[in-house]
């Protein structure tokens, strides 16, 4: 592959370059299940995970992954706050850059941070959630998972609930599934629904129980906290009323359904616990494919050669 | 002084509805005479061949940073990007550090212009002291210091009460109150316009009604008050239709918008360019059409830049941290050019209006004229000129505009201030 030296974003991928993606994903799923699963693919080049944000299974994921193709990883976590009193995040690129590291694995609250460390490092850079705009890697997993059971991805129904307006989850999903031919309906509060988003291609609800049952794959999308403090919601209680995967209205559901959600989960608000557990849960599935994702990624984008 | 006979130029003056080849004499600070064929021995000839000559551009609304920022510009550097843009009357907003909220301020700003000695710089003094909304500061010692108008431009006069008594005690000294139309708690932290794009980006979107609530209120309280009421930056379509609707009532209202916004629209903010970055900001394509019908019917009195300087460490943020504002001085006439003439097809004296003796107007200056015995501020433009916006032709301390390094169309030759000629491009031939 790849013609891009980095990885940004769905929203400008096609749909060719998303399933070589996958495609390659799959191989490395079928490395991680020997019994010593490393492969010398990366061996001798330097990885730099770069989190201005916290995160733990993110980070760590696209450390193991580092790890599994013998890559170097380095890993840096700062609060973007203590940052931008002094040095810009161009500084930080210029530092970077002098330091010789093959890549970059970037995360920020800042949408378009992944961006400008792009445009000025030759080392590629992956996005790893920039703002509520693109997490690419958290859209591939999910992707990668809904091809597994499903097989397909033209005419697959999928309805995103929650926070749509603060998810870079939900929009990184939403550009891929629609490049790659599905149908998305997203549904939460009217508080958290960005203006406008029909035109990007998807449907509208604000009432789950009149739609659930009509879907492939329901993803719960993670609600935060402060957000009910900034009133665009009254209660968590009420928002679990009326979107929360509770195991009543998950049971409405296709009997093929499957439930998703990105992690980590607020229990007992977005997604009952016995729902996180039960039989239509794929959530620990996501998570093991995001370290062989993270792989296809890293190796794709370092220049990997496959042996 | 030396007296200037510009030869055979298009001059246009909106205020005569003039529009023809002549030449134009300037003796001392006045214009003496329009005619054909003026000889004059011992003038400074000026070959206006092909170009258009008018009254020098005057602008509303623009940032000097002075005092508080001379990193990012001052009175000198500003007076030398404005007069390279044609503006030989600028007047600057009261936004600085410390706030023009003083008499003692609004005297040095006269006192830094006068030593620069380049356009004529007009203060507009804060509403409230210190802008912070709380307290209305002396308009009368303002006034007679020499404040043009009032404004805490960069906020919104937000509480209801404070703004009705600055309209009604404004009546007193006949000056107009500058509002900037945002609406704090519905702007929220708004970074773009929010429409599709923001919701593509995941940048957090400022609506056009948060510049709408403030516009409805504003006239609401002005028509209430009696006082004169001017509009900074009018940039959505509800604004523009609310305004046509209060004209067509019979107010006496006055507004501007900015070359920004009939030039661009948010789908150009895809590149998270933080050059794009203005308040109000950038907005939808539908938007940007009606603003240019406002030009066009007259709802929009002006054309004023919001030059608003920022240093490039500063813009080199992520777009969450980069402050809003672009630079205008030296891209206003080729933005006017490339959109409003070449491409709207408006006519010059139609531009010219809201550049000149418009603006000139709001604040009660018999400014923005060529016609004899007038002050002479001209302006000679060459309206077919091609030419790059490097970084090192902008004269402005700050380079922040997302036009740098772009192809303009339009350019100013020389400018006139008070008789004398205080900017000439260097292609212009003299004789």
């Amino acid at each position: 592959m790849p013609a891009r030296k980095d990885l940004l974003g769905l929203e400008n991928l096609t749909s060719r370059e998303i399933i070589q993606y996958l495609d390659l994903a799959e191989k490395f799923a079928s490395v991680l299940k020997r019994p010593i699963p490393f492969v010398p693919s990366l061996r001798g080049k330097t990885i730099l995970t770069l989190f201005f944000e916290p995160s733990t299974r993110t980070q760590i994921s696209f450390s193991i992954a580092a790890k599994r193709l013998s890559a170097d990883i380095v890993n840096f976590s700062q609060s973007a706050s203590s940052l931008t009193k002094g040095e810009t995040i161009l500084d930080t690129a210029k530092n970077i850059e002098a330091m010789k590291v093959d890549g970059v694995v970037v995360r920020h609250s800042a949408p378009g941070a992944a961006k400008i460390l792009a445009e000025n490092l030759d080392a590629f850079v992956v996005n790893a959630g920039d703002g509520s705009h693109e997490h690419p890697t958290q859209a591939l997993l999910d992707l990668m998972t809904m091809r597994q059971v499903f097989g397909r991805f033209k005419g697959l129904k999928v309805l995103i609930i929650g926070d749509l307006e603060h998810s870079r989850v939900a929009r990184s999903n939403i550009f891929g599934l629609k490049t790659l031919g599905a149908e998305v309906a997203v549904c939460g509060p009217p508080t958290l629904i960005p203006l406008d988003i029909e035109d990007l291609g998807v449907d509208v609800f604000y009432n789950t129980d009149d739609i659930i049952h009509d879907y492939d794959v329901v993803m719960a999308l993670r609600i935060q906290l402060e957000r009910q403090q900034g009133g665009l919601f009254p209660s968590l209680r009420e928002y679990r009323t009326l979107y929360g995967l509770t195991k009543e209205r998950v049971a409405s559901m296709k009997q093929k359904g499957i439930v998703m959600h990105p992690g980590p989960t607020n229990r007992g608000v977005e997604i009952d616990p016995d729902v996180a557990d039960g039989s239509k849960s794929v959530i620990l599935k996501q998570v093991k494919n995001g370290v062989a994702i993270r792989m296809a990624v890293l190796f794709v984008h370092a220049g990997g050669k496959l042996g | 002084m030396a007296d200037i006979l510009i030869k055979e130029g298009r001059v246009i003056d909106p205020k005569t509805d003039l529009d023809e080849v002549l030449d134009v004499l300037i003796l001392g600070n006045k214009i003496a005479k329009i005619d054909k064929n003026i000889k004059k021995e011992g003038a400074k000839r000026i070959d206006a061949k092909g170009k258009i000559v008018g009254p020098g551009f005057f602008d509303l609304h623009c940032h000097l940073r002075d005092p508080g920022r001379p990193d990012v510009e001052t009175i000198e550097s500003g007076s030398q990007a404005a007069i390279a843009g044609g503006f030989t009357t600028i007047c600057c907003m009261p936004n600085t550090s410390p706030v023009i909220d003083n008499e003692g301020l609004v005297n040095y700003i006269y006192k830094e212009a006068a030593r620069v000695n380049l356009c004529r710089v007009y203060p507009i003094a804060a509403i409230t002291k210190e802008r912070l909304g709380k307290e209305i500061t002396e308009f009368g010692e303002l006034v007679r210091a020499g404040a043009k108008g009032f404004s805490d431009d960069g906020d919104v006069v937000a509480d209801c009460n404070m703004f009705r008594r600055a309209l009604e005690y404004s009546k007193a000294f006949d000056v107009p109150i500058f509002e900037h139309p945002i609406d704090k708690d519905l702007a929220k932290d708004g970074l773009m316009n929010e429409g599709v794009i923001s919701t593509r980006l995941g940048l957090s979107g400022s609506p056009g009604i948060a510049e709408e609530v403030i516009v409805a209120r504003d006239l609401l309280v002005a028509r209430f008050t009696g006082a004169r009421l001017h509009l900074c930056h009018i940039s959505t379509k509800g604004s523009v239709d609310l305004i046509r609707r209060a004209k067509e009532d019979g107010m006496e209202v006055t507004c501007e918008t900015c070359p920004h916004y009939f030039f661009f629209n948010d789908e150009l903010l895809s590149g998270f360019d933080t050059n794009f970055k203005v308040n109000p900001p950038i907005r939808s394509e539908q938007d940007r059409q009606a603003v240019i019908e406002g030009l066009r019917d007259g709802t929009i009195d002006c054309i004023a830049t919001d030059h608003a300087p920022h240093c490039q460490a500063d813009k080199e943020l992520e777009f969450t941290n980069a402050p809003f504002g672009m630079i205008g001085f030296e891209t206003a006439l080729p933005m006017i050019v490339m959109e409003l003439i070449n491409k709207q097809k408006f006519n010059w004296l139609h531009v010219l209006e809201k550049l000149t003796i418009n603006p000139a107007k709001v604040v009660s200056e018999k400014l923005g004229v060529v016609k004899k015995n007038a002050v002479a501020d001209v302006v000679i433009i060459d309206p077919k000129k091609k030419w790059r916006l490097t970084a090192n032709a902008i004269r402005s301390r700050s380079k922040n505009t997302p036009l740098l390094n772009k192809e303009m169309t339009g350019q100013v030759v020389a400018a006139i201030v008070d008789g004398e000629l205080k900017y000439q491009s260097s292609k212009l031939k003299n004789k």
